[in-house]
Order: C-alpha cells, then sequence, then structure tokens
C-alpha cells in the first residue's frame, strides 16, 4: 500500500464579506488537488465563494491546558471594555 | 503545573461533559472515551462509502435523465459524507489509512443495512425514504453529541440527508400513482426494506452494551428504542399517505402515548448479518477492494506528479 496523502486543512467563505471558517480537512498529493478535493468535498451545493487550504502541519495552535496561563493577561484589564466606563447623562447609544 | 490523578481527570471531564460543554480534538479525554468514538465514527464514514454500492448498482439504470442525475448526485454525496466523518475520525488520533485498511481487511463494521441487495428501481425510493430516513433520525441526535468534529460533521450531513429523504420518497409516491405493476414493485420494496430499516437504530436498550457510557459521555443523547419509535412515528403516516401498507401485523397506534406500537424486530437476523452472513456482505467488502486496488494508479501518479513538481520548482 502505498504512503497517505498529507492532510490539509480547509477554511471557507461563504459570501464575500464574510469571514473564513474552518470547514475540515482533506488528503491531497498536492496544493492544486488540494483545493480541488476541498471544493468537492466542502462546496457542493455553493457553500463557498472562495476556499483556502492550508497544510495542516503548517497550523500552530494554542494547546487546551495554555487556556488558563496563556489567556489569562486579559481577564484582569476590564477597562479594555466600554462599558467600564462611567458617562453620567450623556447618549451613547 | 501539579500533577493530578486519573481519576479527578476523568471527574473534570465528567463534569465539563455534564455542564454541557463540547470536547475538541486537543482536550484530554478518556482512552475509553477515545477508543469508543473512533469505533462509532470510522464504523459511520465505513458505512457511508459502503452504503454508495446499493444505489450506484442503479445508476445505469435509473428510468430517466431526471432520476439519473438526481441519483448521481446522492451517491457522490455519500461519498462526501464518508470524508467528512473519517476527517473527523482522523481527529482522535487514527490515520485515514489504518481506517481503510480495517475496512478492507473485514475488521471493520459497517451498517448493516446495505448488505441487502437491490433488485428493483422501488428499492432506490425505499432507501432514500427509509434507510436515509432513519438516517436523519440518528445523525440529528449524534449533531448534539459531545464531541466537536463528530457533531460539526453531522449538522452538515443533516442538512444534504433531506434532499435524500425527500428524493426517495418522490420515487415511491410516483410508482403509487402508477399501473398495478408499478405498485406493487413499490409495496415489495416497502416490505423488504422496512425491517432491516428499524434495526439500524442498533439493539434493543434492554441489550445494548455500550448504550450507558454512551449517554452519560452525551455521544448518545436518546436511546436505541426512543429513536427507533421516534422513526416510526414519523414514518408511517409517510406510508399510509401514498398508500403503502407497513408490513407489521401488530403495528397500532397508541392514543394515550400518541405514539406507535409495533411488533418484535427479528433479531436474529439482525446479529447474522452483523456477523457476516448478510445476503451482500461478500460482495460489498470485494466490490471496496477492487476499487482501492484498481485506483492505486491513480493513487500514485497523483503522488508522482506532485513529487516531480516539487523538485522542478526547487531547481527553479
Amino acid at each position: 500500500m502505498s504512503s497517505q496523502w498529507p492532510l490539509w486543512e480547509v477554511f471557507t467563505q461563504k459570501r464575500s464579506g464574510l469571514p473564513f471558517e474552518h470547514a475540515g480537512s482533506v488528503h491531497a498529493p498536492d496544493k492544486e488537488l488540494a483545493l480541488q478535493n476541498a471544493r468537492d468535498v466542502y462546496s457542493r451545493r455553493n457553500e463557498a465563494t472562495c476556499i483556502w487550504v492550508v497544510p495542516s502541519e503548517m497550523i500552530v495552535s494554542s494547546t487546551p491546558d495554555d487556556m488558563g496561563s496563556f489567556f489569562e493577561p486579559s481577564n484582569d484589564k476590564i477597562y479594555r471594555h466600554p462599558n467600564f466606563y462611567k458617562t453620567p447623562g450623556a447618549n451613547f447609544e | 503545573m501539579q500533577a493530578i490523578s486519573e481519576q479527578e481527570r476523568e471527574a473534570q471531564f465528567q463534569a465539563k461533559i455534564d455542564r454541557g460543554e463540547i470536547i475538541e480534538a486537543k482536550d484530554w479525554m478518556p482512552e475509553r472515551y477515545r477508543k469508543q468514538l473512533i469505533r462509532m465514527m470510522s464504523q459511520h464514514a465505513h458505512s457511508e462509502v459502503v452504503g454508495m454500492l446499493p444505489e450506484g448498482n442503479w445508476i445505469t439504470r435509473a428510468p430517466s435523465l431526471r432520476r439519473k442525475a438526481v441519483l448521481l448526485a446522492k451517491v457522490q454525496d455519500e461519498g462526501g459524507h464518508g470524508l467528512y466523518i473519517y476527517c473527523g475520525t482522523e481527529t482522535l488520533g487514527i490515520s485515514r489509512e489504518q481506517m481503510l485498511d480495517d475496512l478492507l481487511s473485514g475488521k471493520a463494521k459497517y451498517s448493516s443495512i446495505f448488505n441487502y441487495p437491490t433488485l428493483t428501481w422501488a428499492d432506490i425510493g425505499a432507501i432514500g425514504w427509509l434507510v436515509d430516513g432513519a438516517a436523519i433520525i440518528n445523525q440529528t441526535a449524534l449533531a448534539k453529541c459531545s464531541y466537536g468534529p463528530y457533531a460539526r460533521a453531522m449538522v452538515r450531513i443533516c442538512k444534504e440527508e433531506n434532499f435524500h429523504h425527500k428524493q426517495g420518497y418522490e420515487i415511491l409516491a410516483t410508482l403509487m400513482r402508477g399501473t398495478a405493476e408499478q405498485k406493487a414493485m413499490a409495496q415489495d420494496a416497502m416490505n423488504r426494506w422496512w425491517w432491516p430499516s428499524l434495526m439500524m437504530f442498533g439493539p434493543s436498550d434492554a441489550n445494548s452494551p455500550n448504550s450507558d457510557e454512551l449517554m452519560r459521555w452525551k455521544v448518545k443523547r436518546y436511546s436505541n428504542d426512543e429513536l427507533r419509535t421516534r422513526f416510526v412515528d414519523r414514518t408511517v403516516p409517510q406510508a399510509e399517505n401514498i398508500g403503502l401498507k407497513v408490513p407489521d401485523a401488530d403495528l397500532k397506534y397508541n392514543e394515550q402515548t400518541r405514539s406507535y406500537e409495533f411488533g418484535e424486530i427479528n433479531w436474529e437476523e439482525f446479529f447474522n448479518v452483523i456477523k457476516g452472513n448478510g445476503i451482500c456482505n461478500k460482495e460489498r467488502l470485494m466490490a471496496r477492494k477492487k476499487a482501492h486496488a484498481e485506483g492505486a494508479w491513480v493513487r500514485e501518479a497523483a503522488e508522482a506528479y506532485a513529487k516531480k513538481k516539487a523538485t522542478k520548482n526547487a531547481a527553479a
């Protein structure tokens, strides 16, 4: 049996103006086939107007164990939110 | 970080599930949760892929160009569904190659429904309406399961299954408006597919060894019998609507529970097909092996081309 083709992560954009969203993954030997496979697997009903494929091994992710310490710096900075500020009498609606 | 014991981790994991949180690929999970999911998800993916065979059998003989285009699209969807779930299963640390090996060697199982033959065109209607109808009930429940990649694949699949379900019903409805022979053909398909469709929900609750654990982990959200009853309640009125008879002498509506009661399933047949003694078990596996072997040159050529191009690019 031959070796397994590399894995690619697929991101699709539903319409221009919307953010790209992770759709899933495909196996493919190169980027052209990765794109074609991604189209056939994740957009058979116009679910995408644009597709990104990225070699899965190129993706760097934080780990769940980081959850506490890695994101901690933003926890105690409530002054980054607008509702931290008192603006009596003024209308900001 | 403080070392915590395996038991504490499991308790934390269970608490997370009880809070309704979703487990993602990189999260810690008990080995058994991982194993059970790999088993369920790979079986599910294999079922989608093997499920292409009984329907593929009728593509060249579809009665019109419209039906042929629809059937092609449906079979292509089933292949796509297999791919969504394979990629979801790979997040648990098993390779695609390993899963395919397990299918082709006969080690892995797939849904026993696909070991029944498609003898007439009406069977294509029955598969879409009954088999995909049962699959929708199962998959709608799985779309709320605790493992994120599985749940997300199910959401995608459920959207597409509705087309499969309705096109199957349309085929049978058309036959039921036709000649006496066409009506008989539709009823015959109903008679052969009804019970195997009920078996798709798995053994009865009393006889389902994995259920408790899977319910506790919220991989399963409803019991096999609950989902089976839901299917019967939804499907019987659809059958009556086009004049098809449900082949069950014990079927009756219970006004109090507002639900159907139905006859006993032939569990001997169910376990026999699972064991590999169904009508088409051998044929299905042979067809998959043949397709895999005959596709080898395509995989090799694509790989060789990719390598050649990569070398060229490196030299330029």
